[in-house]
């Protein structure tokens, strides 16, 4: 892959949106087939210029208008806001008051870097194959409780370029939900409480929820792999002090969770590390957190420590912010990361599994494979204009983009699927034939 | 609604007809009433309505609500003034019209301010929870869908389908078994305060919500319509209120939803520095009394003390001059510099009486803001003995204030239970050996409690004597049967008002 210099930016981005930003699906997308008067028209949409110049408010009139504006102002941010009462790039001329913020899709991010306390091979804004598995855990669990248990169908997740995820709900009901509902759906699907000051972060009661039994078994699929081999989080005394850390006190103290442990904590570690691998101390572990101590009252017996150490290691932790304002701006899919050059494209939910963030393009990589294909073609085309315009529609499909947004378009597809449903419904009520 | 002045014969409806119109004991008030009545009838549905909704609100501080004990003194109430409250009772049609109608009355006089909505809107949605939890179990679908209410309960293999799920779900359920129970299926957003903690199960986009947990919703929905009704009503109050015939019978209405009114001046100049020592033992909730002896014992009080304490002395009557002279000598006794007294803290105590600065004459502390707000740290004696006092101290100077064993153990009861305010009224039925009759005497402000509070008041009385010719009891017997302390000097003049009293609230 051709490496990414944020230097070439302008000239890159120059390209991108000339030939290989999908303008028709993403106007496709927004304008949720045109069922709703300026619903595309009333959209605020804001973008970060070079220099860190911002632009809020920006609106347009269709897609070709969009697209006129995009390429003139190459942004190299595009965000996604919701969709107002009035047009947002008049939103100065409305009566004060008067422009409200109406609906938008319910949408999440989940960053990497709210998980620094429980990943050892990373921090900060880098990642690595080894911590990504807590993205695919984090959408598993997600999508399912909003799929099955909330009874959402169209479900976008996008790589954000760097270092998260981000999901976009946009059935027709859920853009109209109210700021309430939206946090106590985050709420809802939030586990893992607590800043840097709280050491144990996962409290389960003795009554457990079909949600959290569910995403308990989502992680089961992914423990073994990620968090004792890849992470190693018993690999040594450091580490599996933090592990010691959650467990309660009072099952801490009792002189037979250490034998079950095989650990003797003065100072002779020489059980504990007679078995080398995260795998068995993991097994011991979990025995010795089973157990059910004899003097202890009222203690709940059996997995729910082993379940709140496997939580609050793997469970997705969600920015409420995000999620709770209907006029929170979001990164746009197929937006440009102005660090690392990625493209936020949308996520295969079928193969969740095999997505690799490092194998993303990056806008330097398809905009030389577009030279590439460009010059071998033009050595055969006289007019430049003519071939312009026929490779405009096809250009991103000859790049590493192509599959991509093949995903999109899938999801494009369901929507119009869905939409058309309603209508039919709506008009057999009506009895319009 | 039409009012003639003449009084017209009720409309007679056919047995049939009148349970079609009214096909059950409860009901969201979702249409107003249509039919003609008379102005002597309208003001008796008002005050009937009223009389109840302040039992409710009684009731509800005296005793823990959904308690047998408060289930069946509600009960009482409405059986005695005549309202609907059973489902299976044969003739049910005019209470539940004068149920129906005073209602919509009543949406009038308490429309007009946040305070009054608030208060009618809690003392409505306690009655239709207590009515709710006697309603049996098959006549609640009906009800609902005659409410217009979008709950269906599932069938039976539903609900085994999901049974596991359901019972992890919901706190609520009991034991094991679901078949009993009937369970709800309503869109997830309708839950909202069920499914944000996680308390209900959700499948594709909808909650299954046992019955004990519908009820909760039920009461949410109530609230939020009848909380866009007022804001209606107020709207259109103007065109109502310009009927001479009604504007004074609403505001008579709304003014009396206040308890007694301590902000009013009446009350000054009717009690004397040297008996506030012996008030405080005898006559002070226990709140006060603390603070008056920390008063003495340190001759200070910190700022959270002066305010509760300084606005609870001015309730019951001190005057400016008084209060001044009262903190003055006390904080000398400290060896506090008069000057800097002067400097220090009589512009404060002036300024609680209104004469400074925004010149807001403040009214004392409810017992809600002392339980609620500034929690005492440290070197403060202030906020409520029941509330902020570990148990063992509580329970060491009841024992100290000679409260019986039995006594104490039922007051440290209330307080575990967070009852604090039933926790007050119980010491005082233990110090002026008085039982409380259905919930009659409710402290809402710690002046009530000050069994001596004056009432030469000319208002007062006149608004006391009104009260009883309408037949409601004036919610304090106490302070409106009461004499003025001025009269009475001598410990055995005191102690046979206290048995005057006790026959009094007996009656």
């Amino acid at each position: 892959m051709e490496p990414f210099d944020p230097a070439e930016l302008p000239e890159l981005l120059k390209l991108y949106y000339r030939r290989l930003f999908p303008y028709a699906q993403y106007y496709r997308w927004l304008n949720y087939g045109g069922v709703v008067k300026n619903y595309f028209q009333h959209r605020e949409f804001s973008f970060t210029l070079k220099d860190d110049i911002y632009i809020r408010y920006q609106s347009f009139n269709n897609q070709s208008d969009l697209e006129k504006e995009m390429q003139k102002m190459n942004p190299y941010k595009i965000d996604i806001g919701a969709v107002y009462s009035h047009r947002p790039n008049q939103h100065n001329t409305v009566k004060l008051g008067a422009f409200q913020a109406q609906e938008k899709e319910l949408v999440f991010d989940i960053d990497m870097t709210d998980y620094d306390d429980v990943r050892r091979c990373c921090s900060s804004a880098d990642i690595c194959s080894k911590c990504w598995t807590l993205m695919t855990m984090a959408i598993r669990i997600i999508d399912r409780a909003l799929k099955e248990d909330f009874g959402f169908k169209h479900r976008l997740w996008v790589y954000s370029g760097r270092r998260g995820v981000h999901c976009w709900v946009c059935d027709e009901s859920v853009r109209k939900l109210s700021s309430a509902v939206r946090s106590g759906i985050v709420e809802y699907l939030s586990l893992v409480k607590g800043g840097q000051d709280v050491k144990k972060k996962v409290h389960l009661s003795e009554n457990v929820h079909p949600f959290v039994r569910k995403s308990i078994s989502i992680i089961k699929k992914y423990f073994e792999g990620y968090a004792l081999v890849g992470q190693d989080i018993l690999e040594n005394k450091e580490s599996w002090d933090k592990i010691l850390a959650l467990v309660p006190e009072n099952i801490l103290s009792q002189d037979h969770f250490y034998v079950s442990l095989q650990y003797n904590e003065k100072g002779d570690h020489f059980n504990f590390q007679k078995h080398h691998s995260s795998l068995q101390r993991w097994e011991y572990l979990k025995k010795a957190a089973s157990q059910c101590p004899s003097n202890i009252k009222n203690e709940k017996c059996g997995p729910w420590l082993e379940w709140e150490i496997m939580l609050q290691y793997c469970f997705p932790r969600l920015d409420i912010n995000v999620s709770k304002g209907i006029n929170h701006l979001l990164k746009s899919p197929f937006s440009v990361h102005p660090k690392t050059g990625r493209i936020s494209v949308p996520i295969d939910l079928q193969k969740v599994d095999q997505f690799d963030p490092f194998a993303v393009p990056t806008i330097s990589s398809i905009c030389h494979e577009l030279d590439a294909i460009f010059t071998s073609e033009a050595e055969k085309e006289e007019n430049q204009a003519e071939s312009d315009i026929k490779h405009r529609t096809r250009d991103y499909k000859k790049t590493s983009l192509a599959p991509y947004v093949k995903v999109f378009e899938q999801f494009l597809e369901n929507l119009d699927k869905s939409r058309k449903g309603e209508l039919l419904k709506k008009s057999d009520l009506q009895k319009d034939f | 609604m039409e009012f003639s002045g003449v009084k017209r014969r009720k409309p007679w409806l056919i047995g049939d007809q009148r349970k079609a119109s009214y096909p059950h004991s409860l009901q969201f008030y979702l249409q107003p009433p249509s039919e003609n009545i008379s102005l002597i009838e309208f003001e008796n549905l008002a005050i009937d309505r009223l009389k109840l909704l302040k039992s409710v609100e009684n009731l509800g501080v005296s005793y823990v609500k959904g308690t047998e004990l408060y289930q069946s003194k509600l009960e009482a109430e409405i059986r005695r003034l005549k309202f609907s409250y059973r489902e299976s009772l044969e003739d049910e049609y005019e209470p539940r019209r004068k149920d129906h109608i005073s209602h919509f009355i009543l949406r009038l006089a308490y429309c007009q301010s946040e305070d009054l909505r608030r208060w009618f809107i809690q003392q409505e949605m306690d009655l239709l929870r207590f009515r709710f939890s006697i309603l049996p179990k098959d006549k609640i679908q009906s009800f609902l869908q005659d409410s217009h209410l979008h709950f269906e309960a599932i069938s039976e293999e539903e609900k085994n389908l999901r049974e596991q799920e359901i019972i992890a779900s919901s706190t609520s359920l009991g034991g094991p078994k679901l078949e009993l129970e009937y369970v709800y299926k309503i869109p997830f957003a309708d839950a909202l305060d069920l499914f944000r903690g996680r308390k209900v199960y959700l499948e594709n986009g909808f909650a299954y919500v046992p019955l004990k947990d519908i009820v909760a919703i039920i009461l949410n929905e109530f609230r939020a319509k009848l909380s866009k009704a007022l804001a209606l009503t107020a709207r259109s109050l103007p065109a109502v209120q310009s009927d001479e015939r009604l504007q004074p019978l609403l505001n008579h209405l709304s003014h009396s939803y206040i308890g007694q009114d301590y902000s009013i001046q009446g009350n000054a100049g009717k009690i004397s520095l040297d008996q506030i020592d012996s008030l405080s033992t005898k006559s002070f909730p226990p709140c006060m009394r603390q603070l008056h002896k920390a008063l003495r014992e340190n001759h200070h009080l910190r700022h959270g003390g002066r305010m509760q304490y300084g606005l609870f002395l001015k309730g019951i009557g001190l005057t400016l001059e008084q209060a001044l002279q009262f903190w003055k000598q006390e904080f000398i006794k400290g060896k506090m510099d008069p000057d800097k007294f002067d400097k220090g803290y009589s512009y404060n105590i002036r300024h609680s009486f209104g004469k400074e600065g925004k010149r807001t004459d403040y009214t004392p502390f409810s017992c809600l803001k002392i339980i609620l707000t500034n929690p005492p740290s440290q070197g403060d004696y202030h906020g409520c003995p029941f509330r902020h006092s570990d148990p063992e101290l509580l329970k060491q100077k009841l024992q100290s204030y000679k409260i019986t064993p039995g006594g104490i153990s039922q007051i440290l009861d209330l307080v575990k239970g967070t009852h604090y305010q039933v926790a007050c009224q119980k010491y005082f039925e233990m110090t002026h050996n008085k039982i409380s009759q259905c919930g009659q005497m409710v402290f809402k402000e710690p002046n009530e409690k000050d069994a001596l509070a004056p009432s030469g008041n000319v208002k007062r009385h006149i608004a006391a004597a009104q009260s009883q010719r309408s037949g409601m009891r004036p919610t304090l017997p106490i302070t409106a049967q009461c004499r003025v302390v001025t009269t009475a000097f001598s410990a055995s003049c005191l102690l046979k008002q206290y048995s005057r009293l006790s026959s009094s609230v007996q009656g």
